[in-house]
């Protein structure tokens, strides 16, 4: 803790303590300066592109929607059961998918299982580029290319999924216990054997929790899937919101919110088994 | 008739096998049936038009290439606009929603505060956690208008549940020992705050903040779909245009930023911790 002495003599009495030196305050300061004047600049630019008439009746535009939203409409229910199902489904069928796939992109990006440093590059690189892309955005390339529909969702649901069971998984395999592999490897197994043997047991547990986490942020994203035209129960979330419908919307919202209560509870209790 | 061979007997004849995920043999049963019916059924529910995914290929090999040569030009200052508009949502979105996260996570702390602002902020931090940026996109884009504004309040509003949830359980982690200390000292409620509980948990503060900023620029990417602002409704025009070169640019454009912000907030908190 640097000191500054008040009069030219070196008397503790007299000194002042301070908590950064000099220069490490005209620094701080500096930072706090540009990050405040950043914001401001960035403040700016969200204020000039805003109408800002809307935003002053924005209260009563909310007090209108939520009273066009309550009651919701109960009976609408019955016709929501098919695309919910279509949800589920696309989260469940997303997930395997994406797992299948990710699963040995783990193993090739894992430092201690990885064939070569290329390939490990090359498995890392498939791992973040699944990852930096939201499913909401694959769905959308994915409806262009293949059309409307689940298999569209489905698609995107794995294709992010591999990022996210990738990374997580080769960082499990990759802070493994090295005792049963040398042990395995003792015995004169092969490589393949290793794996199965030393390797997998270990990351086993931890790969099934992954899997159940990402199915249950799966059935989350999948239910807005439909907005970009990919099936499910967005679809009917789109429809009732492009007909002004808001009390079909909130009956759709009820629906999800329950859907996501009890996926989070299977998955919480899965994982719950598991490890 | 010969006993049943038990695990020990069977590993000693070199015939040992790994032992089973599920321990109960009629519950193992029980389930890998019950998982097959469900996919079954599923699989019947699902049905794929393949005369359109077949038709699609073609679309599928352009985009590919589209990749390979992408296009950065012909719509540059849309592109330009879209990010810019992308990261000042995301900047100003981060700051409003860390500051206003702040006070909701600290009242959720069950150690320092009172049961009833512990419900309440508990409370925010649910709702906020349980809808989708998108779906919340949705209701602020109705109420504020089209444009980055409700895009900033969305994201926003997402930072609040998704920081003061973490700041709360980092606050009821700390070390009670060094609150005493200063509590101690006759300190008052707001010293106690700054000198005691601040300096605990301002690495990791400082770290998920980073950490939300890389999240607030993903997602800004997405909620300009709904009408929200950012390149999302860049990306979601030039697809509807079939322009894939400008799609794939921006695809392109977004990976880079999203690594760049990773690689940076990874160093930015192994610096702080």
């Amino acid at each position: 803790m640097p000191v500054r002495y008040l009069d030219n003599s070196t008397s503790l009495a007299n000194a002042q303590w301070s908590a950064k030196t000099r220069k490490q305050q005209w620094l701080s300061w500096l930072t706090w300066l540009l990050g405040v004047s950043l914001f401001i600049l960035c403040w700016k630019m969200i204020s000039d592109n805003t109408l800002w008439v809307f935003v002053e009746d924005a209260p009563k535009q909310g007090a209108d929607l939520i009273s066009r939203m309550v009651p919701p409409q109960w009976d609408y229910t019955p016709k929501l059961w098919q695309p919910l199902w279509d949800t589920i489904n696309i989260a469940t069928f997303g997930t395997l998918l994406g797992i299948v796939m990710a699963f040995p992109c783990a193993f090739l990006a894992a430092r201690n299982t990885t064939p070569h440093p290329l390939i490990r590059s090359a498995a890392l690189m498939i791992i973040v580029s699944s990852r930096s892309i939201n499913s909401l955005i694959w769905a959308m390339l994915l409806v262009t290319i293949l059309g409307p529909g689940l298999l569209a969702g489905i698609l995107a649901i794995a294709l992010r999924s591999i990022g996210f069971v990738g990374k997580l998984l080769y960082e499990a395999i990759e802070e493994i216990h090295p005792t049963p592999v040398e042990a395995i490897t003792a015995t004169g197994a092969s490589r393949l054997q290793v794996m199965a043997y030393a390797v997998l047991p270990q990351v086993m547990p931890a790969f099934a929790g992954i899997s159940i986490y990402r199915w249950d942020i799966n059935i989350r994203e999948s239910t807005v899937l439909g907005l970009v035209g990919a099936g499910g129960i967005g679809l009917q979330l789109n429809a009732a919101i492009n007909t002004l419908a808001w009390d079909k919307v909130s009956m759709i919202f009820i629906l999800i919110f329950a859907t996501v209560l009890v996926s989070e509870w299977i998955s919480a209790k899965v994982r719950k088994a598991f490890l | 008739m010969k006993p049943l061979l038990n695990r020990t007997d069977l590993a000693r004849q070199g015939q040992w096998r790994p032992m089973p995920l599920i321990r109960d043999v009629r519950y193992r049963y029980l389930l890998i049936l019950a998982v097959l019916a469900y996919f079954c059924l599923a699989f019947l529910s699902i049905d794929v038009n393949w005369t359109r995914v077949a038709e699609g290929m073609g679309r599928a090999a352009r985009f590919l290439s589209a990749f390979l040569q992408p296009d950065f030009t012909s719509r540059s200052q849309d592109i330009i606009n879209g990010l810019l508009e992308s990261l000042t949502m995301t900047l100003t979105s981060t700051v409003i929603g860390v500051l206003l996260a702040i006070p909701v996570g600290v009242g959720a702390a069950r150690n320092i505060a009172p049961l009833p602002i512990y419900l309440f902020c508990r409370a925010i931090i649910a709702i906020s956690r349980t809808f989708q940026e998108i779906i919340i996109a949705i209701l602020f884009v109705v109420m504020f208008g089209f444009g980055p504004l409700a895009g900033m309040i969305t994201l926003a509003f997402a930072t609040v549940g998704f920081m003061a949830k973490l700041l709360a359980e980092d606050i009821e982690d700390i070390d009670e020992r060094q609150v005493e200390a200063i509590r101690s000292t006759g300190a008052r409620w707001l010293q106690l705050m700054n000198y005691a509980v601040q300096p605990q948990v301002m690495p990791r503060l400082i770290g998920l903040s980073v950490y939300r900023l890389d999240i607030n620029f993903r997602e800004s990417a997405v909620i300009g779909i709904v009408g929200a602002g950012g390149i999302g409704a860049t990306l979601n025009t030039s697809l509807s245009r079939y322009e894939y070169g400008t799609a794939a640019a921006i695809l392109i454009i977004i990976i880079a930023i999203v690594m760049l912000t990773e690689y940076c907030s990874g160093y930015i908190r192994r610096w702080v911790q």
